[in-house]
């Protein structure tokens, strides 16, 4: 074994393992009545990583150009609804900062619109509220964002249903093992327990660690309320034997 | 010892995708390649056979030298692609032919790319490859070769015969000819 040289202060996995059961939903859940025709008939076959599922794409700011990170405004004037900062840090499996990785989110209006042809919602939309964004993190893994908390909306799965607010995030990571897209849901939401998506990852555990956290550290006076979402990719530098 | 942590739970992308993600759509991956120029096209169909209108899939290749890309120049090769399904289901993209790559055993592995497919109904992306017909290569594939023979071909593009620089590759979630998916 050729000794390995880290930083180890950020994030630098050399392998990625796979998830413990439970912590991931599976690809069939009949909840979710969409995933009974989309979801494969047979278990995904294991292969070992190669060169290709250990690199993945780059990205910099001339990517995101002109991206502030407020999705508030980017109309003639500011965006309605309840004012919110979400933030929070992108990390490895070892608890070390993914640093300079691309996230994108995009969300409903305030009154659980999306700006999307295919949302036949009667809500209303907001000429103000875009709904989407991209930033990297910084050299901590930290990543910001000024948006509107999202309503709730109606959807076909089943009769009266209505997915809780939620932001989606997608992430991309070190590598294409790496890569995530997930939803942030928030704090007490009455609708939670009956959200077919998000109750389809059976440990109860890592379904909690969806929710974000209201956050007085990055809630500011008379402007805006914080919620934290801090998000672990896979990948790890730490042998099996450590872990 | 570093303290462990959990990976975060995927969740499915939704049928609003492209509002966050079509910013960074990318259909043309050959501006400052090396290797021959193709067009990868194909559609994506469900349990019923209808075609899947609302998908998106990324792929990350190497360029025809066999090289991944660890830059992001905007006139250099990148390897990543975006491209989502239309309304029948199709989807399309120009690259190159990605060269033989080094496998962990120190062999090679035949041209291909990786692919994550992102849908409505998927609550974690589908990961699969891209191989291509004709290659040498396939025969010595160790990814391939952990395959049942009778299923390969689902991961192989066919080649038009008319026109040589394009090739065919179609994605069935379900049935008979249920494409191959990885858990990587």
């Amino acid at each position: 074994m050729q000794p390995v040289v880290t930083d180890s202060s950020v994030s630098n996995p050399s392998h990625y393992p796979r998830p413990a059961a439970g912590t991931q939903p599976p690809y069939l859940y009949p909840e979710y009545v969409a995933s009974i025709l989309r979801a494969p008939t047979h278990a995904p076959i294991v292969v070992p990583h190669t060169t290709s599922e250990l690199t993945g794409p780059r990205f910099t700011a001339r990517d995101i150009a002109g991206s502030t990170g407020d999705l508030t405004v980017e109309g003639a004037g500011r965006a309605l609804g309840e004012r919110i900062v979400v933030s929070g840090r992108v990390l490895d499996e070892d608890g070390r900062p993914v640093r300079d990785t691309l996230i994108e989110i995009w969300q409903a209006n305030a009154a659980g619109r999306y700006l999307h042809r295919s949302d036949q919602h009667n809500a209303p939309l907001d000429p103000c509220f875009r709904g989407r964004g991209h930033v990297l993190t910084d050299e901590l893994g930290r990543y910001r964002f000024v948006t509107v908390k999202p309503g709730a909306y109606p959807w076909g799965n089943h009769s009266n249903a209505w997915r809780p607010a939620h932001i989606h995030f997608s992430i991309f990571g070190p590598a294409f093992a790496a890569r995530l897209v997930t939803q942030m849901y928030f704090p007490g939401d009455p609708l939670l327990p009956f959200d077919p998506i998000y109750n389809s990852t059976a440990d109860a555990s890592a379904r909690s660690r969806l929710v974000s956290a209201f956050d007085w550290a990055t809630t500011l006076p008379n402007e805006v309320l914080g919620y934290r979402f801090d998000v672990v990719l896979r990948g790890s530098a730490a042998t099996p034997m450590e872990r | 010892v570093a303290t462990q942590l959990e990976p975060t739970a995927s969740q499915t992308v939704g049928p609003f995708f492209q509002l966050g993600l079509e910013p960074l759509a990318v259909s043309d991956l050959t501006r400052g390649a090396s290797g021959k120029p193709i067009t990868i096209q194909g559609a994506i169909f469900d349990g019923n056979g209808a075609p899947v209108p609302d998908a998106v899939i990324e792929t990350w290749q190497a360029d025809g030298s066999g090289a991944y890309s660890s830059s992001a120049e905007p006139g250099s090769f990148r390897g990543f692609g975006r491209v989502a399904t239309d309304d029948a289901g199709r989807f399309q993209f120009r690259t190159v032919m990605p060269g033989p790559v080094p496998d962990p055993r120190g062999a090679t592995q035949a041209p291909h790319l990786i692919v994550a497919i992102f849908m409505r109904g998927l609550l974690r992306h589908l990961v699969t490859r891209i191989y291509f017909e004709h290659e040498a290569d396939n025969a010595r594939d160790r990814i391939l070769n952990l395959v049942a023979e009778t299923r390969r071909p689902t991961l192989i593009a066919a080649r038009r015969p008319v026109a040589a620089d394009v090739y065919t590759w179609n994605v069935r979630l379900q049935g008979r000819d249920e494409t191959v998916f990885f858990d990587v």
